[in-house]
């Protein structure tokens, strides 16, 4: 059942992608609007998967990598359908589906699917904590694309070589704001998820977290956010250096993701 | 079915579809304004046609790169395309000796072709405008409304502005700016967005000024500014565009934070300094600002151009993006070509099954007659046969007829079956399935 659930989601996502694609070289509304409902339908199917494997596992669908990682692609999707529908944007679309197929194939082969063996039940502020952090993680990347492509539009624009997907991009003051939007979603979710982890730590286990390396970098995550949302605002930053340190400010969240819960953090380590 | 005639061939029966035209290739402008149909002639044209006979069903196209009359002639004579031309130049009051050479006569699927052609935007001066679906749509809406037109037309017209809208979605052949001042406005949203709400600063007056301020316009710009060095010719543009107007000595004072500067003025120093431009990014505090600089020589200083936040762009760098836009919507020609010939198909898959299905009646009128002569002649001689059986006899036979015919009435409303088949023999084979069953 969690196979065909998955392959169900990763169909859906290809189809989202080929009809955002589409509309990226030849507009048509109807398309767009099936793109959007295709990325809708895989995003509840992929909700069912996480489900279905969360009562397998009588815990937490997210305690092991696999688990934790299609959760990220899972609120990738709802983060970036979100923005579309308040942004009214879909010339994104194609880059967010893209990269949700090719996560979840890659996914399947690198981890191990194999339902998680908790060792203790965690409670439901735990299950918040990861959640929220995993959200922010999710916005946060997907601030990472909507800069990548304003500095590929604004290199365009500025050689005055205009490929055809870039006369189809959305406006570069559409990527910025868009990208402003998915980091104030990531900020308050990492906010949040940083204090019920934090929470957490205290009541449920006792344990002093707070110089943990893990909690260390993701301040550091925390501040370089705020700092861009700051600077982003001020004339000689606005517009491609703050795209530049947006994208940039994602390698911390790469590393805190990555090297930090790989060698450096007891609390995290779930590989 | 008043359109459908018959040609000299027994049992083939031909949808018939005449064009005759001049357009832009064939006629300089002279000629062509003085053939062009004012909406009104272009109906009173087709009355006129329909009235004398030449034509069944007629529309009368007209903009200002082409006339053409497009019908459905009422009679087989091959002879209608030269009663249409004869009729062009008479309600023109030209005489043939001005046009020689100058028309294009098409008929049949070259006909609906080149209308596909043409609502697509490909036999436009301009290759892919939009303009043209717009025009075709008013004049076939016009000549329905007016009962000028009929089944025949109809589905050709519709079909030609399902093409136009095909092309255009489906394909670059419409997609990119083509001129130098709606490039400028193009690339302006490709910095901002939606232009509703933005200010723009225009300086200068001319029609470069004139095409960009329009297209600045269409797109809803907020607040509108324009400075000329005559004072007039900057009010009249206002005027015509809804601005507001300021003297060319309030320069500084109005240069304080349009999102968008259009720069066209004959001068021989730069009228835009790296300076004032600096002091305009200051005062939107580094918020973007687009510059067009459609000025030779240049209107803006060079080396503004590494100003942070600022956009700008000169007449060169339009040219070029143009010129690349020119080379991408020719690329784009073969696809649009390719759903010209899906919809060519379409509709002769259409027309084929029309004709089939009328050769089909009139088939079964022909066995009908016979039988009815057959039975009268045969029963004749024959006193024995009840009135209750001549009944039963003259029944059977008609189901009979109709068995027999059943098949290729089937196949007659399939048109895509057959294409190409008809007018020759193998159609009539084809459509009592003659060849099945006998190897």
């Amino acid at each position: 059942m969690m196979l065909f659930l998955y392959v169900a989601a990763v169909g859906l996502y290809a189809l989202s992608f080929l009809c955002y694609a589409r509309i990226l070289y030849a507009p048509q509304v109807a398309l767009g609007r099936l793109a959007s409902v295709l990325l809708c339908l895989g995003i509840i199917v992929q909700y069912l998967e996480l489900l279905a494997r969360a009562k397998a596992a009588n815990s937490i669908p997210y305690d092991d990598l696999y688990g934790s990682m299609s959760l990220f692609a899972w609120l990738l999707g709802v983060t970036y359908l979100g923005l579309e529908l308040f942004h009214r944007e879909r010339s994104v679309g194609a880059f967010v589906t893209l990269g949700l197929v090719v996560w979840m194939v890659v996914l399947r082969f690198f981890a191990t699917p194999a339902l998680p063996n908790p060792e203790l039940p965690r409670g439901s502020l735990f299950a918040f904590h990861v959640t929220l952090n995993t959200w922010s993680y999710a916005a946060f990347a997907l601030s990472f694309i909507l800069s990548v492509i304003y500095l590929i539009q604004d290199r365009m624009l500025r050689s005055r070589r205009m490929a055809t997907p870039s006369w189809r991009f959305p406006a570069l003051d559409v990527l910025d704001r868009m990208a402003r939007s998915s980091v104030y979603i990531g900020l308050i979710a990492l906010a949040l998820g940083v204090a019920m982890g934090l929470d957490y730590a205290w009541h449920e286990t006792g344990a002093r977290v707070l110089y943990d390396p893990k909690v260390v970098v993701t301040a550091f995550i925390l501040v370089a956010y705020v700092v861009y949302l700051r600077v982003s605002r001020i004339s000689s930053w606005r517009g491609p250096r703050a795209a530049l340190l947006c994208a940039f400010n994602f390698a911390l969240v790469l590393f805190s993701y990555t090297f930090v819960n790989l060698y450096l953090t007891k609390f995290h380590h779930f590989y | 079915m008043a359109a459908i005639t018959e040609t000299d061939r027994p049992g083939a029966i031909r949808v018939r579809i005449a064009l005759i035209g001049c357009n832009h290739v064939t006629a300089p402008v002279e000629l062509r304004e003085r053939i062009a149909f004012t909406p009104e002639q272009a109906l009173a044209a087709a009355d006129e046609l329909r009235r004398q006979g030449i034509l069944e069903e007629a529309v009368v196209l007209s903009t200002c790169n082409r006339s053409e009359l497009y019908g459905v002639p009422g009679e087989a004579s091959m002879a209608a395309p030269e009663a249409m031309q004869d009729f062009f130049l008479s309600f023109h009051g030209l005489s043939s000796r001005e046009l020689d050479g100058r028309f294009y006569r098409w008929m049949g699927t070259d006909a609906v072709r080149h209308l596909f052609r043409v609502s697509a935007g490909l036999d436009s001066m301009l290759l892919g405008e939009a303009e043209i679906l717009g025009q075709l749509k008013t004049t076939y809406n016009q000549a329905l409304d007016h009962g000028a037109t009929g089944p025949i037309l109809n589905r050709m017209f519709q079909g030609a502005l399902e093409v136009g809208k095909r092309v255009r979605a489906e394909t670059e052949v419409g997609a990119r700016p083509m001129s130098v001042a709606l490039a400028g406005v193009k690339l302006a949203e490709r910095v901002f967005g939606s232009l509703k709400g933005r200010s723009a600063l225009c300086l200068g007056a001319g029609a470069v000024s004139d095409q960009v301020v329009e297209h600045l316009r269409s797109r809803g710009i907020g607040n509108l500014k324009i400075v000329n060095r005559t004072f007039d010719r900057a009010a009249e543009l206002a005027g015509r565009a809804g601005g507001e107007v300021a003297p060319w000595e309030a320069l500084e004072s109005v240069l304080t934070a349009p999102d968008i500067l259009v720069a066209s003025v004959s001068a021989r120093e730069p009228v835009l300094t790296r300076a004032m431009l600096e002091r305009v990014l200051e005062a939107r505090n580094g918020k973007p600002v687009f510059v067009v600089d459609l000025g030779v020589p240049r209107n803006v200083a060079p080396d503004a151009a590494g100003l942070y936040n600022l956009y700008l762009y000169n007449i060169d760098d339009l040219g070029e993006i143009v010129e690349q836009n020119k080379k991408a919507r020719e690329a784009e020609i073969p696809r649009a070509e390719s759903l010209i010939e899906e919809h060519v198909a379409r509709f002769e898959t259409w027309r084929m099954a029309l004709e089939a299905s009328s050769i089909v009646d009139d088939l079964r009128e022909r066995f009908h007659s016979q039988r009815e002569a057959l039975l009268e002649e045969k029963l004749k001689d024959m006193p024995e046969v009840s009135p209750d059986e001549r009944k039963r006899i003259a029944h059977i036979t008609e189901e009979l007829i109709e068995r027999v015919l059943e098949q290729p009435g089937a196949r007659s409303r399939q048109g895509g079956v057959m294409r190409g088949r008809l007018g020759a023999l193998e159609a009539l084979r084809h459509l009592f399935g003659l060849d099945e069953g006998k190897h």
